[in-house]
């Protein structure tokens, strides 16, 4: 190997390949469903976000008195408010099916040295979700 | 089936081009063939040049992850006659720096890798008289699935959280330090908590998922990051009751 007259070491240029490294597109998650489910599950919390700010708005109405929360009931039965309810609806049920499916993978419940299969730990959070669904809807059909 | 199938190859040369470009090649199709066989076939009869890493070719050494219609996937276990009917389009794994052709740079991970201290760690060591460690059926299934993982990166080419935060330490590390955090030989997870239990480990996951369906191995990087955050909240909230902190 080659050698500088004066440096008894070998003189070489180590070799370091330029190396291409692509931009991440702000758009990625387009073209991929499960990409576009995911960014879908984020905007969902947006929906939750909303029927809580809806229902916090309702009890201050509340509070100011019949004619406020008269009031706020006119503007909720507007017909764009009422589609915007059903859109939020529809985000808040796949927002409540994504969690449950998540939770699964998230708690690793063992029993007698085995893990519980999913749908074992799923299956509480679906029941829980459908026994506060049938009381609240025997408390608003009551009567 | 048709004799003939068409490979979009990335080709990229650091000395020729300033970023990659796509090459045709005409194949042939065989019902037995890999996309790998593809590529070995490119490089044997049309083109020598094509670079590629390949080494087990039975989805054991993790070495020949590559794109393939915008999928990661190892090429070795992804049939060509999958793709009859329409081009194959097949690109280096995505997130990683491009060597040349269809070659990553994987220095990054194989540094996070070691961040997150994937050995048994033991705080004591028995005397050897005292005979080997040993574990249970059940002690070995908490663990199991995890230590499948064969270190092929596509979990990294399918994660969106490492491709927009370079910081971030990624799945297959953070899969292989709950492995050995679930291990009943290992002492090791309060020295591990510091890398994992951060906003670069498991806090920066986004729980996209990807990482679990793209895993040839079924490891479910995904399931053993959620579970972790679920321990370190819990210890989190342990420190807060018990006294001293």
């Amino acid at each position: 190997m080659d050698t500088h007259p004066t440096n008894p070491l070998p003189h070489y240029t180590e070799y370091h390949p330029r190396w291409y490294r692509q931009r991440v597109s702000t758009y990625w998650w387009l073209g991929s469903w499960p990409y576009v489910r995911f960014i879908l599950r984020e905007l969902s919390s947006l929906a939750v976000a909303f029927f809580v700010a809806l229902t916090l708005a309702q009890i201050y109405a509340l509070g100011q008195g019949a004619q406020v929360y008269a009031e706020l009931q006119e503007w909720l039965r507007q017909p764009v408010v009422l589609a915007l309810n059903v859109v939020v609806l529809l985000f808040a049920v796949f927002h409540t099916l994504t969690w449950f499916a998540a939770a699964p993978k998230a708690m690793a419940v063992r029993m007698r040295g085995k893990r519980v299969p999913e749908w074992a730990v799923a299956a509480p959070h679906y029941a829980a979700w459908m026994a506060a669904s049938a009381f609240v809807t025997w408390f608003l059909l009551r009567g | 089936m048709a004799e003939t199938i068409t490979l979009d190859v990335t080709r990229y040369s650091p000395e020729h081009d300033h970023k990659p470009v796509l090459q045709l090649f005409e194949v042939p199709l065989r019902p037995e063939w890999v996309i790998l066989d593809a590529l070995n076939y490119i490089k044997d009869k049309v083109d020598g040049s094509l670079t590629f890493r390949w080494s087990c070719r039975m989805g054991v050494c993790g070495s020949c992850g590559m794109m393939v219609n915008g999928e990661p996937k190892l090429t070795c276990a992804t049939f060509l006659h999958k793709y009859e009917g329409r081009a194959v389009r097949v690109e280096p794994l995505r997130y990683f720096p491009v060597v040349r052709d269809l070659v990553t740079e994987i220095s990054d991970f194989m540094r996070k890798l070691k961040r997150a201290k994937p050995w048994l760690i033991r705080r004591t060591e028995k005397p050897l008289a005292e005979g080997e460690y040993l574990q249970t059926p059940e002690q070995l299934d908490t663990y199991k699935q995890f230590s499948m993982c064969i270190n092929c990166t596509l979990c990294y080419a399918a994660c969106p959280v490492y491709g927009l935060d370079s910081e971030f330490i990624g799945p297959a590390a953070l899969a292989l330090a709950q492995r050995y955090n679930l291990d009943s030989r290992d002492q090791g997870a309060e020295e591990r908590m510091l890398t994992l239990a951060h906003p670069d480990g498991v806090w920066g996951c986004t729980f996209v998922g990807e990482c679990t369906s793209v895993c040839p191995k079924h490891v479910d990087p995904a399931g053993a990051i959620q579970q972790y955050k679920l321990k370190a909240a819990m210890h989190w909230v342990k420190s807060l009751l018990k006294p001293g902190g």
